[in-house]
């Protein structure tokens, strides 16, 4: 293997991994404060179609980010004001937010089928980016740098800051969090829109990094993975980086073991994987029951004052 | 002010009115925001969510819309109500379908009475024991039934890939990835005017369930550990057996569900068979309140909207899309909705205190 | 209500149909009804957005004669079913379904509804009242597999497939014989996806394909993922469905064009006129079913020729791609000089050309 096609293939897992990092970051913030949304699909949908059609009508690739984060925060808005407010169930919720923003962003996508873009490029100067090896590290778009920020940004947020403490807080015990004057409401509104902005980006890697174009249910059940990577990763932000490009690793060798005329497993067998591994990593650290390790204790459960 | 103020009672009127008020608000903002994109948005409401009810040769579309969506939620119901939140009933579907399919190709060329019998137990039983692993990981490990369950529904899906791409391809069909086609004898009988028997099936279940549920001990040990987990176990409910009953009775009732679709409609294994109805009983649980009867009409409910979707395509031009967002539609104003089963909207002066 | 098995059903529901007052042409003055279902969304840009260009020539074509309407992402199996004899109920005359897991629920459906006809698209059972029709889109391939022949430094194709069915496999096999007949070494390498429709990863199974040693793609799933790979890569893919030059202006070769169209419109008038009759229907670019999109720029002239001739030759009867001698990936003679592979054979191709890598 030459050295310029190592670093292609490592290039196909980053762009693998990346949307699934942006959208597993938001869903671990969102469900450390204790709010599970299963709408990650519907949401990365819609800030797919918005970045897309929004790039396309005014050739600004920023304002069409910036769009999609609004309308997939936009989206989770929804959800957040049915969960948080009115304390209606989680996991009905997001379904429906789900199968909303599959609907919605085909009917804002019907007039955009057909067209592209140009992508979005690569954020340093090409001339950094000549060398493979220096390709590797300045030859990736915004979107590739920004879930690496995150990620460390999210570990930071959580581990050291008052306000990460105050959201675990509200995500491990939403009663006690009220009784000592936090606004479990509050937080809880700012996770599920941070999930949301992050999905929303997830989208636009697909609508304008890797397939520059709009098309029905573009995301192809990505958000389900994100989902489980969330699960996979013990809601700790630099396991969800490792889990995500451990995907993204296992998903561009499914294909090159293809191309290289290479059967050793069925493909069913490697689609199932990632869910397997991630039923297999829940029960070690479920039944470990070290804190901090395993799903937020509040996870799914509407917070209802009691007074 | 407009304020909420909690109900010391739920509202037992709000229970029964609350899902008519989010049809009819679906009804009412779906067709002013239609109207708004350029569709005809009256007409749409009326094609989507009155046509299929008052066309009588749609009825039998229905109850085959209906009967796996209204299966499969009267079981996930049990389970919601103790607080057990199954929500891999795609997968248990799927398992159970496969299941069936399986004793199919065993016994294929067979003829026999009990062939038939022998197929509804192994979809059952398949179910069950797919969502038995969620209910072994909960009891035994902790583990998150709504993730476990969710994730196996994947596993499922690629098993039935599997399948019908392997060991299950139908010598003589051309390398296709699907099935051999059902024999008469592994098939539903099909009830004249109905539909298969899986429809009147489905009615008979959901009685029974409903019945099981408001009248036995067992029906209300489940209430009491989903409403009240303390007074449970002082009252000496274990909380294990439970959680083991209720996945066990929604896994059940999925693969049975999921067999009567691959005995019954489908006739054959195919790899559109995941048609998502495990994901849209959740919806149909809710809009019926966890009730059984509930969930019987919001069952027909759910089923007229995507009949109506189809003829709103080739009538009115309507994209499929639209159908999904009538539907998440009408489920956020119920969920909205519900609010109002305990609390109370007051309008209210400042009061100085 | 009686107890009786599907069959029995069946023809007392047939039965039935033929006695209701609409049957036959009473309607005349009426315009006609034909009917459309999709398995995927319009908005695919491939399969189903080529069929849909296809209804809205016809439509265009009969104006105010015709009335014809669609029903989109319809999952095979019993909903199928449901739309099929909702549509005949509604009155329409001709219903085409697009897809082949349609093809089951069609044959039930078409026993009920006897002066209904139905279309098939890539299925195999026909009745008094189910004719089939499909394109021979390995014809298109072997041009593609032309010019892949010419074009391609390092003698490597990539393939991103979808299922190993008879059209795909036959397509993979006329791709690479006819890139043989140019550069003998060629190789055909090739990715199962197994999805009709996923741009992720049809994107990252091309960047597969490129980064083992492709320099040019073809493909046989329904996203223009595959080329905007391609374009990204600065290499060379040809389009599926329809012209996709739109995604990757530089990589874009040619496309393989469905071309439905002109179908529908024969039979929309067959049954206006009363001479519609069952058939199966496997067309190509004879026919001008299967058509190719404009040639890109960069293909040098001779290139072009070559191309043409192929084209043409095919087109005319003159070239037959799967002529023997065709050898198997393991060496075994499966078509002997002098004799070529039958249609029926054709049909049910379940084997790989020496120089196909799956």
């Amino acid at each position: 293997m030459t050295e310029a096609m190592a670093v292609s293939i490592l290039m196909t897992v980053i762009g693998a991994a990346t949307p699934l990092l942006l959208a597993a970051l938001g869903e671990l913030v969102a469900e450390k404060s204790g709010v599970l949304n299963l709408g990650i699909e519907g949401m990365m949908l819609v800030g797919a179609v918005t970045g897309f059609a929004v790039t396309s009508s005014t050739g600004m690739h920023l304002l069409g980010l910036l769009a999609a984060m609004a309308a997939a925060v936009g989206a989770s808005m929804i959800f957040g004001v049915l969960t948080i407010s009115l304390a209606s169930n989680q996991v009905a919720t997001g379904l429906a937010l789900t199968i909303f923003g599959i609907g919605l962003s085909s009917m804002i996508g019907e007039s955009f089928v057909g067209l592209t873009i140009a992508p979005l490029g690569p954020v340093f100067p090409a001339a950094l980016a000549e060398d493979p090896l220096l390709r590797l590290v300045f030859g990736h778009s915004i979107l590739v740098y920004v879930s690496l920020v995150m990620t460390a940004a999210v570990a930071w947020f959580l581990t050291r800051s008052r306000g990460g403490l105050i959201l675990r807080a509200v995500g491990e015990n939403d009663h006690s969090a009220h009784s000592i004057g936090y606004s479990v409401t509050t937080v809880r509104y700012a996770a599920v829109a941070f999930g949301g902005a992050m999905a929303g980006l997830a989208g636009c890697y697909y609508s304008m990094v890797q397939t520059p174009m709009w098309a029905d249910e573009l995301t192809a059940g990505r958000g389900w993975i994100a989902l489980a990577l969330v699960v996979f990763s013990a809601w700790r932000p630099w396991r969800l980086l490792a889990g995500a490009y451990l995907f993204g690793a296992v998903m561009t060798f499914e294909l090159h073991a293809k191309a290289a005329g290479l059967n050793i497993v069925p493909p069913e067998f490697l689609a199932a994987l990632p869910y397997l591994a991630t039923i297999l990593v829940l029960a070690l650290i479920s039944s470990r029951r070290s804190v901090g390790s395993a799903a937020p204790a509040c996870l799914g459960q509407p917070f209802r004052p009691s007074t | 002010m407009l304020e909420l103020e909690r109900r010391k009672v739920p509202s037992r009127t709000m229970i029964w009115l609350a899902p008519v008020l989010a049809v009819l608000a679906t009804m009412v903002v779906g067709g002013l925001v239609f109207s708004a994109l350029g569709y005809d948005g009256f007409a749409a409401v009326r094609a989507i969510f009155i046509d299929p009810l008052i066309t009588l040769r749609k009825w039998q579309d229905l109850g085959l819309k209906a009967a796996p969506l209204v299966m499969i939620a009267t079981g996930l119901a049990i389970g919601f109500r103790a607080n057990v939140w199954n929500i891999g009933a795609e997968g248990q579907y799927v398992v159970g379908g496969l299941a069936g399919t399986g004793v199919a190709l065993a016994t294929w060329e067979m003829t026999g009475w009990w062939i038939l019998p022998l197929m509804c137990i192994a979809g059952a039983l398949a179910g069950m024991a797919w969502a038995g692993i969620p209910a072994l990981l909960r009891t035994r490990f902790n583990v998150n039934e709504i993730l476990s369950s969710l994730m196996l529904t994947y596993v499922a899906v690629q098993l039935l890939y599997y399948m019908v791409n392997g060991p299950w391809k139908d010598p003589d069909g051309f390398n296709f990835p699907q099935t051999r086609i059902f024999t008469d004898a592994q098939m539903l009988p099909y009830l004249s005017g109905i539909g298969y028997l899986n429809v009147p099936l489905a009615l008979v279940i959901s009685l029974v369930v409903w019945f099981l549920m408001a009248r036995t001990m067992l029906g209300f040990q489940i209430r009491v550990v989903g409403a009240a987990p303390m007074a449970a176990r002082y009252g000496g409910f274990s909380q294990r057996r439970t959680i083991w009953l209720a996945l066990l009775a929604g896994g059940g009732l999925a693969g049975l569900a999921g067999l009567f679709e691959a005995a019954g409609p489908f006739g054959q294994m195919v790899p559109a068979f995941p048609t998502g109805y495990g994901f849209t009983a959740i919806i149909v649980a809710f809009l019926g309140r966890l009730h059984p009867l509930g969930i019987l009409a919001a069952g027909i409910i759910l089923a007229v909207t995507y009949v109506g979707g189809e003829a709103s395509q080739s009538s009115l031009g309507l994209p499929s899309a639209a159908t999904g967002v009538f539907q998440s539609m009408m489920l956020f104003f119920l969920l909205a909705a519900d609010v109002l089963v305990g609390w109370r909207l007051r309008l209210r002066r400042r009061v100085t205190e | 209500m009686t107890l009786i098995t599907r069959r029995g059903l069946l023809k007392a529901g047939g039965a039935a149909a033929a006695t209701l007052p609409f049957a036959g042409r009473a309607f005349a003055a009426e315009p006609l009804k034909v009917a459309f279902i999709y398995v995927g969304p319009v908005g695919d840009f491939g399969f189903t957005f080529a069929h849909e260009q296809g209804r809205k020539e016809a439509q265009a074509h009969f104006g105010e004669n015709v009335v014809t309407t669609y029903v989109e992402n319809v999952a095979e199996g019993p909903d199928a079913e449901r739309v099929l004899k909702n549509l005949a109920d509604d009155g329409n005359k001709l219903i085409f379904a697009t897809s082949f897991g349609f093809m089951n629920p069609t044959v039930k459906v078409a026993k009920r509804y006897p002066d209904v006809m139905f279309e098939h698209c890539t299925g195999y059972q026909t009745a008094a009242n189910i004719a089939t029709y499909n394109a021979r889109f390995y014809e298109g391939r072997a041009v593609c597999g032309t010019i892949a022949g010419h074009m391609s430094k390092t003698g490597i194709g990539g393939y991103v497939a979808s299922f190993p069915i008879p059209e795909v496999v036959m397509g993979i096999n006329a791709f690479t014989l006819a890139a043989q007949k140019v550069n003998p070494a060629f190789q055909t390498k090739v990715v199962w996806v197994s999805s009709w429709y996923d741009p992720a990863k049809e994107a990252d199974a091309a960047k597969a394909l490129f980064d083992q040693g492709a320099d040019i793609l073809s493909q046989h799933t329904d996203s223009p993922a595959p080329l905007q790979a391609a374009e990204q890569r600065g290499l060379m893919a040809f389009g599926q469905a329809w012209d996709m030059s739109s995604f990757a202006p530089k990589a874009h070769l040619t496309a393989i064009e469905n071309h439905w169209g002109g179908y529908y419109i024969e039979r929309i008038q067959a049954v206006i006129d009363g001479t519609w009759k069952t058939g199966s229907v496997w067309a190509g670019l004879k026919e001008d079913m299967v058509r190719m999109a404009p040639w890109n720029e960069r293909i040098p002239p001779e290139v072009v020729k070559a191309a043409e001739a192929m084209r043409d030759g095919q087109a005319d009867g003159s070239v037959k791609i799967f002529s023997g001698p065709i050898v198997d990936q393991n060496g075994t003679e499966k078509v002997p000089l002098g004799s070529a592979l039958d249609d029926p054979t054709l049909l049910a191709l379940d084997w790989y050309v020496a120089g196909v890598q799956s």
